[in-house]
């Protein structure tokens, strides 16, 4: 029985702005064990950066986290004090930005900024030895060692993706939190990516929280999926529990609004409305005004996140039956 | 959105109202949003409270000078009070300020030159930045050969000394306020704020919508004057809160070297005092310090409003 | 294709096309290097029909999409199109002809933050190629916008008429882009991934949205899309381009279920599918794209095709051939 590495529980995280207070997170809970892949799915404004920048303690100043506790390896970190929280971060838990390519400094060589990564953490003994460990880091992302004395526009955008996951995980941390990693490259240089994304996971027994919108991806990559909407919680499960028996109206209409290039050319079935306003959420379950089988409690009443049993968790109070 | 519950009857449909008053309102909330973002920065507030100040004397002046204020003795430009032996006059309760060497109310100068100030201020703000805009907003579509005329016309402007060209300026015309104010706007009309306003304009030409716009079937006129403009408005708005510091502090210096043909402005009353032999007397005050505080105080005030509005504009421009 | 069904007239008939930019930055490139954005290509679309161009960046599917709506001057190569019952060549027209000819071609751009100008109005924007085109008068054209509002799904158009783009989410910008592509009732659209930027659970409504009106107002639509999966649903015909050429082009779900270039394939076979059981093969491909810039004289694809013989690479980029029943492709080893 593998250990827990990562519990979140009742995470609730707001952000204060003039024009009212964002609920950008409410209620989240999962559990991720170690050498686990999980992947965090949702639209814009479901929420999932917004936890993974929670769980990082990355908060802006108007970001205050309500409730909740987020366990890392036992230590909860949302009381944490920030000079503790810095010792944690990058050794223990890491992340891949959005557009992460744009997050290498452009003046200063690639190798250097890892390295500067490091020192902050107290991990280099000799330069020579924190050479050796960036080298094999860039080895085992697909990069030429070489490369690590060369300057990020020297890079092309597989590559600079490549180099920012080394850096991710230059202190070996448990767990490394990816969001949306691949979103902006070419469909062939992400296969190659993603391919080596699993292989690094497995290789290192590291646990990876994988966040997009793309739930192709998302299914490849993942063992769990966590299908966020609107702050919240709608479903978490295996993913193959999850796209066989999706139960919450929102995962099947996602799923079925997805267009695959294998099999049946079949319907895509699109989900009216939009995303709501997370400053004046909608009452009740958030998704009721989009939601084909809404009644009167779903407009009224939050539905529980319950566990249904077999690994599979949904907010819903009319789940769908499995057919 | 799509739930409408109202008991009310349904409000007149838009259609119905004329396209211009469409855009009257549209304006008129605008401005209204805008005014509400400026009023929550204190800097801005400060200097429009003192351009307030300000303007409250173009007001007040006529009224005491036809009222309180005999016209003989308080005239700004030929009043004399008799009575007093000596001028200049320190500060009495029947000249706040005292006179100037030549027996005028120093107050009442110091009012009435608010009015030209105003007038010059603006008038040559608004001719830089008209201009301006439409170098800008030309030579960045345009580019090529327009494009290098300008910008090296801009250079030089910037190159040659300012108040050398406004001097020799004073010797090619009469400089009487409406064409001081005109120069002054050619000469920051073609200096560097048309390079400021031509990267703007650099920035919104490759924007998406001007493609949106060709495809349409827009000419270069109609994409210049509808989409390229609009967008530097904001900008040139902003810019022309600064010529206007610009102006006031120019015609400051040239009035002080006595070479404008105006009747009364500040800079004219530090001249006064200055070809008097009062210029570094620091126990007849009220000679300089009124002045050239009114001067300072104004210039800053519209610089202040000038950086409120820049920490508006800019957020919205990277907002959109 | 049953026997009965007419044969629709080709609308648009695209030969020889070729786009090169002259490389100017960098310190060492010479005058005379060139990206070569698109190079050459043939294709046709039929009236009614829509054809998919499919390709990564690089592959010059965008620039082959703004050379038909004259965004970009040709370098060479003719546009054909069918307009009003005369053949004219586009990548000709100059002056007032191409300002009328833009009446029949519209673009619906990627991006629906950048393709509205901020400062005007839904009304202003929609309105827009009307004006241009000096078509209605002002009553008319609100009566027009107020229609094609409501065609897109932005009803009542009242609420949406005055609105400013900050005003609207995405897919609803989106939605005021499509109305102002098809204002003037264009005959051919080329649409330049126009659902890449929305959500997920947006796309497929907009998706819809297009398919409707083509099917609706007998649009022809070239639809450029790096998105295999959304060029499924979206046109019967599928051109696939590789720096700046077209590789393979048939009946999409030909292509999908029987491509025959190596470079398709291995696209195909790199596509995530969303089901977790579902193996699939790895990618038979080697290195990475190459920058088109003055490509050596033979096939495109020889430094990364797996099935790469020497008569790819002593002879220049093989033609596109009918390898049976429509099904184009340009490789010798097929």
């Amino acid at each position: 029985m593998s250990e827990t590495v990562l519990r979140v529980d009742d995470l609730t995280m707001h952000y204060t702005t003039r024009a009212g207070e964002v609920s950008a997170v409410n209620n989240v809970s999962f559990s991720l064990q170690r050498g686990q892949s999980m992947g965090l799915v949702g639209e814009s404004g479901c929420g999932k950066t917004s936890v993974a920048f929670s769980l990082m303690k990355l908060l802006p100043d108007n970001a205050h986290i309500k409730q909740g506790h987020i366990y890392l390896n036992g230590t909860d970190v949302v009381s944490l004090r920030e000079e503790d929280m810095r010792k944690l971060r990058w050794s223990k838990i890491s992340m891949v930005f959005q557009a992460a390519m744009n997050a290498l400094n452009p003046v200063y060589k690639v190798g250097d900024q890892i390295l500067e990564a490091m020192e902050t953490h107290g991990l280099v003994e000799t330069l020579q030895s924190a050479r050796e460990h960036i080298a094999s880091l860039f080895e085992l992302v697909g990069l030429d060692p070489k490369l690590m004395d060369q300057y990020p526009h020297e890079y092309s955008g597989g590559m600079r993706q490549r180099a920012v996951i080394a850096m991710a995980l230059s202190c070996n941390p448990d767990i490394i939190i990816a969001d949306e990693p691949t979103t902006a490259l070419d469909v062939i240089v992400q296969d190659a990516l993603l391919r080596e994304m699993i292989e690094l996971q497995k290789k290192l027994n590291m646990s990876m929280i994988y966040i997009s919108h793309d739930i192709a991806v998302i299914a490849e990559v993942t063992e769990r999926i966590g299908v966020m909407y609107a702050g919240r919680m709608a479903e978490f499960g295996s993913a193959v529990e999850i796209f066989k028996h999706p139960l919450h109206p929102y995962t099947f209409g996602l799923m079925s609004s997805f267009p695959s290039i294998v099999g049946e050319k079949r319907e895509l079935v699109s989900l009216p409305g939009e995303p709501p306003d997370l400053i004046n959420p909608p009452s009740g379950c958030r998704f009721h005004p989009r939601c084909p089988y809404a009644t009167e409690i779903c407009s009224q009443q939050d539905p529980e996140f319950k566990d249904l049993g077999g690994d599979h968790y949904v907010a819903c109070w009319h789940p769908l039956e499995a057919n | 959105m799509a739930e409408l519950t109202q008991s009310t009857p349904p409000a007149k449909s838009v259609l119905e109202i004329p396209l211009w008053q469409v855009r009257l309102r549209l304006l008129w909330r605008s401005l209204k949003t805008n005014l509400a973002l400026f009023a929550e920065n204190p800097i801005g507030l400060v200097g429009v409270a003192i351009i307030a100040f300000f303007f409250m004397f173009t007001i007040i002046h006529p009224i005491l000078m036809n009222t309180v204020w005999d016209k003989n003795t308080y005239d700004p430009v030929v009043g004399y009070d008799a009575e007093i032996p000596f001028h200049p006059a320190p500060p009495s309760a029947k000249h706040i300020l005292g006179t100037d060497p030549l027996g005028r109310d120093v107050l009442s100068q110091l009012m009435w030159s608010t009015r030209s100030e105003f007038i010059l201020g603006l008038v040559a703000a608004l001719v830089s930045v008209v201009i301006a805009t439409t170098i800008g907003a030309i030579t960045a579509y345009y580019g090529g050969f327009i494009d290098n005329f300008f910008m090296r016309l801009a250079d030089i402007v910037i190159m040659l000394p300012y108040i050398s060209i406004l001097i020799v300026m004073s010797a090619l015309f009469d400089l009487t306020l409406p064409v001081l104010a005109l120069i002054l706007g050619i000469l920051g009309g073609f200096g560097g704020t048309t390079i400021i306003i031509k990267s703007q304009a650099l920035t919104i030409k490759v924007r998406t919508y001007i493609e949106a716009a060709r495809v349409a079937g827009g000419g270069d006129f109609h994409i210049i004057l509808r989409h390229i403009i609009p967008n530097l408005m904001p900008l040139s708005f902003l810019y022309m809160m600064f010529a206007v510091n610009g102006a006031i502090a120019s015609e400051a210096v040239l009035s002080f070297f006595g070479l404008l043909n105006i009747r009364m402005s500040w800079g004219l009353m530090i001249y006064t005092s200055s070809y008097s032999g009062y210029l570094l007397d620091f126990q007849k005050w009220w000679l300089i310090f009124p002045a050239s505080l009114s001067i300072s105080m104004l210039c800053a005030a519209f610089y202040l409003v000038g950086r409120a509005m820049d920490e508006i504009i800019n957020p919205r421009l990277r907002k959109r | 294709m049953c026997a009965d069904e007419v044969v629709r007239e080709p609308l648009v008939q695209v030969e020889g096309l070729r786009k090169l930019f002259p490389l100017t930055s960098g310190l060492f490139a010479r005058s005379s290097d060139y990206i070569h954005a698109v190079d050459g290509i043939n294709f046709s679309i039929r009236d009614g029909e829509s054809l998919a161009l499919v390709g990564e960046s690089g592959s010059g599917k965008t620039t082959t999409g703004k050379l038909l709506v004259r965004l970009l001057d040709p370098t060479s190569g003719s546009i054909r199109m069918r307009i009003d019952g005369y053949e004219r060549d586009i990548a000709k027209l100059r002056g007032a002809e191409l300002k009328g000819y833009r009446r029949h071609v519209q673009m619906i751009f990627q991006d629906p933050y950048e393709s509205l100008n901020p400062r005007r109005t839904v009304y202003d924007t929609i309105a827009e190629p009307l004006v241009v085109q000096g078509i209605g008068d002002i009553a008319e054209r609100e009566q027009l916008v107020a229609h094609y509002l409501e065609l897109v799904g932005l009803a009542p158009p009242d609420t949406f008429m005055f609105r400013f783009p900050h005003e609207l989410s995405g897919g609803q910008r989106q939605r005021v882009a499509i109305a102002r592509a098809l204002v003037v009732v264009p005959s051919f659209v080329v649409a330049d991934e126009p659902t890449s930027m929305l959500d997920v659970s947006i796309r497929t409504g907009i998706m819809h949205l297009m398919q409707n009106l083509a099917d609706q107002m007998g649009v022809t639509y070239l639809y450029i899309t790096h998105d295999l999966a959304v060029a499924r649903y979206m046109s019967n015909n599928l051109a696939v381009m590789y720096l700046g050429k077209i590789v393979e082009q048939a009946e999409t779900e030909e292509v999908l279920a029987k491509p025959l270039h190596p470079y398709t394939k291995a696209l195909l076979s790199a596509v995530p599918v969303p089901d977790p059981e579902f193996k699939r093969s790895i990618p038979d491909i080697k290195g990475s794209i190459a920058k088109p810039i003055n490509p050596p004289p033979r096939c495109r694809f020889f430094d990364r095709c797996p099935l790469a013989e020497k008569v790819c690479e002593e002879n220049d980029h093989p033609p596109l051939e009918d390898k049976g029943g429509g099904h184009y492709v340009a490789c010798y080893l097929v």
